[in-house]
């Protein structure tokens, strides 16, 4: 474990915790690094396993793109993170969940979607990062435009 | 009126939390229809959901996510009187909290 965007997030997330166990007014950090149109760069430096035990619930074809609904279970141990990315999207990172261990591998949203683009579920445990990826096309997309 | 909505379901073992939040999530790119001017960024940045004082999600939102959130997680366990808390903070520093029993 060197890599050091990881142990950036596993810093990250032991300082979130440890804020939050103090002081419940107190919330997460949100870093705008993340929120950058390179996350997908960033992604992709980093090693992920694709897998199939993360399961998508997302519609084929969304008719309008501002509100598009979705729903993410796994079967997958230990989960500490699940985040949502739209590839296209001027932001890919929709959300960053993190989950207790009281929590099942469970989170339902909605997303923005400018276009049809691919959808990438990447859950993050003990062992490393796991990836799922769903298309979903898009007729009228939700970007104002 | 807090402008976030919370509903539990006990089902079996497991407790489902639902939550939909009033929020404009703006992104800060679609423009006013009237005055052709960028209306500007606001959107949910961090949210907690909190069981009996105990963090069980802590989430970080970008600008993709839709208007009026919809968010919903399953709980392990949860019995009635538990209390759930959600509080959120957005990027103009506005925040809300709200507070739920579960029955």
């Amino acid at each position: 474990m060197t890599n050091p965007r990881r142990e950036f997030l596993r810093k990250t997330a032991v300082l979130t915790t440890s804020v939050l166990t103090i002081s419940q007014s107190a919330h997460a950090q949100w870093l705008s690094d993340n929120f950058s149109p390179n996350i997908l760069n960033d992604i992709a430096k980093s090693d992920i396993i694709d897998t199939d035990k993360i399961e998508i619930k997302l519609p084929k074809i969304a008719g309008n793109g501002t509100a598009v609904p979705i729903t993410v279970t796994s079967s997958l141990d230990n989960i500490q993170a699940i985040s949502i990315l739209v590839e296209k999207n001027p932001i890919p990172l929709v959300a960053t969940f993190r989950l207790s261990s009281q929590l099942e591998a469970f989170v339902s949203a909605r997303l923005i979607m400018t276009e049809t683009s691919d959808v990438i579920v990447l859950a993050e445990t003990r062992d490393g990062l796991y990836r799922a990826k769903e298309q979903v096309k898009v007729i009228i997309g939700g970007c104002g435009t | 009126m807090s402008s976030i909505k919370i509903r539990t379901k006990r089902m079996n073992d497991k407790t489902q939390i639902r939550l939909l939040i009033a929020h404009p999530m703006e992104h800060g790119k679609t423009l006013d229809k009237i005055t052709q001017q960028p209306i500007p960024a606001q959107f949910i940045r961090v949210l907690t959901v909190t069981c009996n004082q105990k963090v069980v999600v802590s989430c970080e939102m970008g600008d993709s996510a839709a208007k009026d959130p919809y968010l919903a997680f399953i709980l392990k366990g949860g019995k009635a009187g538990d209390k759930i808390t959600v509080n959120w903070l957005d990027n103009l520093g506005n925040t809300d909290s709200e507070e739920h029993t579960i029955k």
